[in-house]
């Protein structure tokens, strides 16, 4: 979301759409030296480009979202909670000897309410990127998220948490303070907070680490967002032996936003801009701080104990299986 | 002769007649340690709980074989027997999952990745979870998450401690995002039952890892483990990937988990029922303290008879 026009990255899919953008650009400029008026045609050649890029972001296949799910420029989690809320002071700190940048929060104000927010963060660029250890968060970060949430809980703050991590962070340091642990606790935890809680997935949503964030009244999934249970990746080079075979992974493994919502899992989809959220952000912020606002006024609504039943059954009822009666 | 004698010299007479001890271990009237190599009369050795009788190592039990050596005799009353897996997903890598489960099921005899039920353990009635790593090497799919949330769940109701065999190497990445709701859905019953100031003991066995790690294994009011037990989150191959230096020999050991502080207790196997036993009772109410004499009492409203009792 910064103001200098920066040189836009394209995915390989794209590739169709920027030869024709380099098209206009090189007609007008032709026209232009030649004083010629070709208005009539660039506007044709325009919404053919418009048209084009809306065929080819309605018919992503998973593999192809997976990318515009990992897009270096996608919005991040601090750039959403600073586009869609009045004031904001991030928190710091586990308590325990840690400040995982990967996963950071803090308290807000959402239309007028206060309330906590947190999320993964991945860096804004390859320096941050690495400080930030690409959004993998440690159990320091999951245990400063739990702090947070307990915090909020005190204070009648509603949660929202923005998911976007590839997993949770597989290093050495990570299993011995206890990965398991630190995810396992928020599960069990985030089922006894009585305020309202809102996930919602705004890039990837790696397995367990996203998981550890993830248990709430409300479960939103931006369009091109992905959610999975094993990153294609490592699925495919454990079933197929072949990490080549990511892309056939990422198909038979329902990671899109429409495949969750099919299965139950999901209560909404948010669309984006064409092209992407990092194609228009500003308009992503407004469908996401929209969305917010309305699920947090229907949660608003339920006391803390409605809240609590109604989130346990939510994620009780999770699961496809067949029963043969007795 | 001593019973270690008697021991070793039946090892001795190993190698006389190795070809038919060959045969006899193809068999399964010989068992052969993988740790140290020793031969023992597959007799012997279950009757030891497949604990190798000359280095203490734990060759793997499935869910039968634990739950014998679990519950007393004729008190198992199984649990959601009927429950099998579909193929939410149409899954398909190399083999379908739909044949994947069948040939499982027609393998192991087994319906899924988890047995459950409620017993008796010297005498203390308890609900019992035994996950049997055989089927799709333990994974947590719809299946194993739900019979684990009834078992839970009715030993909510019923006010019963559970205690979880844990042996799994994750989520089923066959029913994709599914099975790692699970882990919530699990953790959420768990919830439920320590909200009513209810046990419940993980036992972590080789290996617990993964999903099952970052959920219900790592969530006991105690946590017990089997010795050298592999348990962990991440796989050792995708840490050591992310290191240049050499892990530590004992990484994600049970003796390393108790070292930094995650388990309460190694157990060996040949112990886990008597102290799994004494756990459950030493959490059991007492009877309150005898009242003090009444005189101390005077000029207090006397409680009701109901609340005394
Ligand atoms: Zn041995």
């Amino acid at each position: 979301m910064s103001t200098t026009e920066r040189k836009p990255i394209l995915l390989d899919f794209e590739k169709p759409l920027a030869e024709l953008e380099a098209r206009i650009t090189q007609i007008r400029e032709l026209a232009e030296e030649n004083d010629v008026d070709v208005s009539d045609e660039i506007r044709q050649l325009e919404s053919r480009a418009m048209q084009l890029r809306q065929e080819i972001f309605s018919s992503l296949t998973p593999a192809q979202r997976l990318q515009v799910a990992r897009h270096p420029r996608r919005p991040s989690t601090l750039d959403y909670i600073q586009a869609i809320t009045d004031e904001w002071i991030e928190l710091h700190g586990d308590r325990g000897g840690s400040d995982d940048p990967a996963l950071l929060g803090g308290v807000a104000r959402l239309n007028g309410q206060p309330v906590l927010m947190l999320g993964h963060q991945k860096g804004r660029d390859t320096k941050d990127n690495v400080a930030r250890n690409f959004g993998q968060a440690s159990p320091g970060g999951y245990r400063k998220a739990l702090r947070l949430m307990e915090h909020a809980n005190r204070f009648g703050m509603p949660i929202i948490a923005f998911i976007n991590t590839p997993g949770a962070w597989a290093g050495l340091d990570a299993e011995r303070l206890g990965q398991g642990e630190a995810i396992a606790y928020n599960l069990r935890e985030m089922f006894r907070f009585e305020v309202p809680i809102i996930c919602t997935v705004i890039g990837e949503g790696g397995s367990g680490g996203a998981l550890g964030i993830g248990v709430g009244d409300r479960l939103l999934m931006f369009e091109h967002s992905v959610y999975y249970v094993a990153s294609p990746e490592a699925c495919a080079a454990i079933l197929w032996r072949d990490a080549a075979k990511a892309p056939q992974a990422a198909e038979a493994l329902k990671i899109t936003a429409e495949d969750l919502r099919q299965l139950g899992l999901i209560d909404e989809i948010l669309p984006e801009p064409v092209g992407g959220a990092h194609a228009d952000p500003l308009k992503a912020t407004e469908i996401l701080r929209e969305a917010l606002v309305r699920h947090l006024s229907e949660l608003n609504q339920m006391t803390g104990q409605q809240r609590r039943d109604l989130r346990y059954q939510k994620f009780r009822a999770m699961g496809i299986f067949s029963e043969l009666s007795a | 002769m001593s019973l270690f004698d008697w021991f070793a010299n039946r090892r001795k007479s190993g190698p006389v007649n190795q070809e038919r001890q060959e045969r006899e271990i193809a068999d399964g009237l010989w068992s052969k340690c993988e740790k140290c190599g020793v031969l023992a009369y597959t007799k012997d050795l279950r009757a030891n709980q497949m604990v190798c009788l000359e280095c203490g190592h734990h060759a793997r039990v499935y869910s039968d074989e634990r739950i014998r050596q679990l519950i007393d005799p004729n008190t198992w009353k199984p649990l959601d027997e009927g429950l099998t897996a579909v193929d939410p997903l149409k899954f398909r890598d190399r083999k379908s999952y739909s044949d994947r489960l069948r040939e499982m099921q027609e393998k192991t005899k087994l319906a899924d990745a988890v047995q459950t039920g409620i017993g008796r353990l010297e005498g203390l009635p308890v609900a019992l979870g035994v996950m049997d790593f055989r089927f799709m090497g333990g994974s947590m799919g719809s299946v194993v998450g739900e019979k684990l949330t009834r078992l839970i769940e009715r030993a909510t109701r019923e006010r019963l401690p559970v205690v979880i065999v844990c042996a799994s190497g994750g989520a089923r990445m066959q029913e994709g995002m599914l099975s790692l709701m699970q882990m919530a859905k699990i953790s959420g019953a768990l919830d439920r039952h320590r909200d009513a100031r209810l046990l419940y003991i993980p036992v972590l066995t080789h290996p617990t890892t993964g999903g099952v790690t970052a959920s219900f294994a790592m969530l006991g009011d105690i946590i017990l483990a089997e010795p050298k037990a592999t348990i962990g989150f991440a796989g050792r191959r995708v840490v050591e990937q992310t290191l240049r230096e050499k892990l530590p020999d004992n990484f994600q050991t049970a003796e390393y988990l108790l070292e930094h502080g995650f388990v309460d207790a190694i157990v060996p196997r040949t112990q886990l029922k008597k102290t799994l036993a004494q756990l459950i009772r030493l959490h059991q109410p007492v009877a309150a303290p005898a009242s003090p004499p009444v005189h101390h009492l005077e000029g207090i409203r006397p409680l009701s008879k109901t609340t005394l009792e």
